[in-house]
């Protein structure tokens, strides 16, 4: 009977062990990055890496400044974000508030579907049929401009932020809503004056997420953004985020040199962006369930 | 009346919102279905490249995105099991068990590119595995993991505590219990995310772009630590490189055709179960 | 009063957390002799029996002292591991959970996890434990078939039988009632009768007429704390103290 105990312990041993994998995956890329990215900066500091207006890597005096690309995720994200708030919220409350349960029950997982489709199949598809649109549309010498990647983007992210938006409301407690009727409210009134603000911090997680998603979002930009490495001026002009360039580069970077320290960087920054915005979402969430008298 | 009609408006508001969204998936569908499937044919998946990609199949990217994907599982699943097991069966809850659920949602949300570098600076360079498929599958397998820990937390969490009880009071051990009863109820569920989770694999290409991928191989693979051709990965190289872009288009689109009937199909077959679990238990 | 004491609670005290959920508890249970515990909904009643067989274990943030002694040795003493407890301390709850298993594989479950291979031993304890359970002329042509596919109290007496197999000497009832109709719940009734010639009984209640009709001795509990134990005859016909006559006159719980 010993056997047994010492054979419990041991595969309660293997599972705690085998349970902090993520933990150290975590700890690992973090210690990757850093060890990879950091030796850049001893050739530049690191507000000209961040503020730097140049990013010419491969001249034969290389400059390392990646604000074009920081401005290029910024822009691209923020266009994307224009896209999907509306879409992704405007689902979920349609979803939840005016579908039956029969549409729901066929809606919900199309959007789901939507969501499984591989980022490469939607820089194709920007690729092949929205870049010659915008082009003609606008008159520009190629289709391939922010305002491409963000309409992507947007698209792509809107099922993320449609579901989480979704689980949100759910939380909504009924009695909310029954009071609301219960004073005359009609339910356009009850959504935008109780049931929203109620589940608002919610939502708002589902929008951080939502832009997470869109910041660290790698292959359809490098397809779609047409990879001009300039300070953007126009959502009609070719840019090149973060994720793009160290995607586009690193092919080309010789190992151990500083272009390849400096993508690694690049990384780092991409990375922190969105850990912090993690982080924010969770504790937004937190937050929001102890408000409304959920389990934290 | 007033309020009326702005209920009327905000409402079709809401409506076109999810029409535009399904309409998109709509024309990815049909878009890609309407000029992909004139370059499919029985050749083209089972014959490989030809002319400088300009003819013949995509065969080896097919294999390719198989063994990847096959290899990213085999790593993730028992690692992901393994720690949701630990979380739903084992760990009191407390400080350790916040610290790898806080882990697992940020490894969820690191951007997929970060951890091709990840791949490329420790599988590739560190352990010397190369570009091949070992590195891609082990890059991939963390990307996932997170999804596959979620996924089965999900079911075993649905597994009613009084079976359990029930199990530990005929005098079977923790572990017993585990094995025989939680496992085996909770095993649908389990499922569903590893399909999920396939059709995740199957379509990332960023993590491999350092790690795996190549756009031409001669032939198939030859072994764990060989480069390979992969489905995504090549619609991304037949639209950015090589000589012949116009002819190279119309394979893009055949490969993009493949791609998404296997994801779509292997996520709708994972979303359909889960929807009917969902309607069984009310 | 010659008869020999199975179970004993001597100074129990438990905690879920900073709240006290039992008060320095002493009971005995006496061998082949069935004790009810009555008490309305939060006095502790579930709480103690699952101390028993340390099912209290399971969750986490409570704290015991005080000893609970099986045949004279206390189950909490470090050295004792518990599933060694649970295999003499069976348990049959309140709601009837057979496993998402055949009604074969249900029963033989308690064998096979506690290493039985010999395959005609087990076809043999699963068709006696079935029929001590009563339950055998209703399954014995469709044992291969899902035990969900059991009406409620078919299921509640096929968790009954699972217990009977792993040969444990005591059964602890919790509420196993709760969920039947009046039916199914005289057949229970009746089977516990039975198998107290074998077993050390201890039943968790809520229903006075149960503990009347099936109990040896009873003990209430109020509020964490054990007011009175005796004979069953006695607490319900001359209880000593005004609190339990309160209780089972109804005038609250």
């Amino acid at each position: 009977m010993k056997r047994a105990r010492i054979k419990e312990k041991i595969y309660q041993g293997i599972f705690t062990v085998l349970a902090f994998a993520s933990l150290v995956f975590l700890v690992g890329i973090v210690i990757v990055l850093f060890k990879e990215g950091l030796p850049i900066f001893k050739r530049v500091s690191i507000s000209q890496f961040l503020f730097g207006q140049n990013w010419y890597p491969t001249y034969s005096t290389p400059e390392f400044g990646i604000l074009p690309l920081i401005l290029a995720s910024v822009w691209v994200t923020l266009g994307a974000v224009i896209v999907c708030v509306p879409l992704g919220v405007g689902s979920a409350l349609y979803l939840h508030e005016l579908a039956g349960h029969k549409q729901r029950t066929i809606l919900k997982p199309l959007v789901e579907l939507l969501a499984s489709i591989p980022s490469v199949v939607y820089g194709f598809f920007g690729m092949v049929i929205l870049t010659p649109f915008l082009q003609n549309l606008f008159h520009l010498p190629t289709g391939l401009t922010a305002l491409n990647a963000s309409l992507i983007l947007g698209i792509m992210a809107t099922p993320t932020v449609c579901s989480l938006a979704d689980d949100a409301l759910s939380y909504v407690p009924k009695s909310f809503r029954e009071a609301s009727f219960a004073v005359g409210a009609n339910r356009w009134q009850t959504l935008t004056q109780v049931v929203i603000p109620a589940a608002g911090s919610g939502i708002s997680t589902a929008i951080i997420l939502g832009m997470s998603r869109a910041i660290g979002e790698t292959m359809t930009v490098l397809m779609v953004s047409g990879g001009a490495a300039v300070i953007p001026h126009s959502y009609l002009e070719p840019v090149r985020p973060m994720t793009a360039a160290i995607a586009a580069e690193m092919g080309e970077a010789p190992m151990g040199g500083d272009h390849y320290h400096a993508l690694f960087a690049i990384a780092l920054v991409l990375f922190l962006t969105t850990f912090v915005f993690n982080i924010v979402a969770e504790f937004i969430s937190r937050r929001f369930r102890i408000k409304l008298g959920l389990s934290g | 009346m007033k309020n009326h009609i702005t209920q009327k408006l905000g409402f079709l508001g809401l409506f076109l919102c999810i029409s535009i969204t399904l309409l998109f998936l709509g024309a990815i569908i049909f878009f890609i279905t309407a000029r992909g499937i004139k370059v499919i044919s029985w050749e083209f998946l089972t014959q490989v490249p030809r002319s400088g990609m300009t003819a013949g199949g995509i065969a080896p990217a097919i294999v390719g995105t198989f063994y990847i994907t096959l290899g990213a599982i085999l790593f993730a699943l028992p690692l992901g099991l393994a720690c949701a097991i630990y979380l739903c069966e084992y760990s009191p809850k407390g400080i350790v068990v916040n610290i790898i659920r806080i882990s697992i949602n940020n490894l969820a949300g690191v951007p997929s590119v970060v951890f091709g570098l990840f791949g490329l600076a420790v599988f590739v360079k560190y352990f010397k595995f190369g570009v091949s498929i070992l590195s891609g599958s082990l890059t991939l397998g963390i990307l996932v993991l997170p999804l596959i820990i979620s996924s089965t937390q999900e079911a075993l969490l649905a597994v009613p505590q009084s079976i359990r009880e029930a199990s530990l009071s005929l005098g079977a051990t923790k572990w017993k219990t585990i094995k025989n009863i939680v496992l085996p109820t909770a095993l649908p569920g389990i499922l569903t995310g590893v399909i999920l989770s396939i059709g995740r694999v199957a379509g990332e290409t960023a993590p491999i772009l350092f790690t795996a991928a190549a756009f031409y191989t001669r032939g198939f693979p030859k072994s764990a630590f060989s480069e390979v051709m992969a489905l995504p990965y090549h619609i991304y190289a037949l639209m950015t490189e090589g000589a012949h872009p116009d002819k190279q288009r119309a394979i893009a689109y055949g490969c993009s055709l493949v791609l998404l009937l296997m994801v779509l199909c292997i996520s709708g077959i994972a979303i359909f179960i889960r929807q009917r679990q969902k309607g069984l238990h009310g | 009063m010659d008869k020999r004491t199975k179970i004993k609670a001597e100074n129990v005290d438990f905690f879920y957390g900073k709240t006290h959920a039992l008060k320095n508890i002493n009971l005995k249970f006496y061998e082949n002799q069935v004790t009810a515990i009555i008490g309305p909904s939060g006095c502790g009643k579930s709480t103690f029996i699952r101390l028993l067989n340390r099912m209290n274990e399971l969750v986490p943030h409570t704290n015991l002292t005080g000893k609970i002694l099986l045949d004279g040795a206390d189950i909490f003493d470090a050295s004792v591991d518990a599933v060694e407890v649970r295999k003499r301390v069976g348990m049959v709850f309140q709601k009837p959970n057979p496993f998402p298993k055949s009604i074969f594989d249900n029963i033989s479950y308690g064998l096979t996890v506690n290493g039985v291979k010999d395959k005609n031993f087990i076809d043999d304890k699963v068709e006696e434990s079935l029929k001590k359970a009563a339950l055998w002329q209703e399954v014995k042509d469709r044992l291969h078939e899902s035990a969900l596919k059991l009406s409620g109290g078919q299921q509640q007496r096929l968790c009954i039988a699972r217990t009977l197999a792993v040969e444990s000497e005591t059964i602890l009832f919790d509420e196993p009632c709760a969920s039947l109709d009046p039916i199914s719940t005289a057949k229970i009734e009746e089977l516990i009768l039975e198998l107290k010639k074998d077993y050390t009984i201890v039943i968790v209640t809520h229903n006075m007429q149960q503990a009347a009709r099936v109990s040896d001795y009873t003990a209430f509990f109020l509020m964490g704390e054990l007011i009175e134990f005796g004979k069953t005859q006695e607490i319900f016909t001359a209880p000593k103290d005004d609190k339990t006559e309160a209780y089972i006159t109804g005038r609250f719980g």
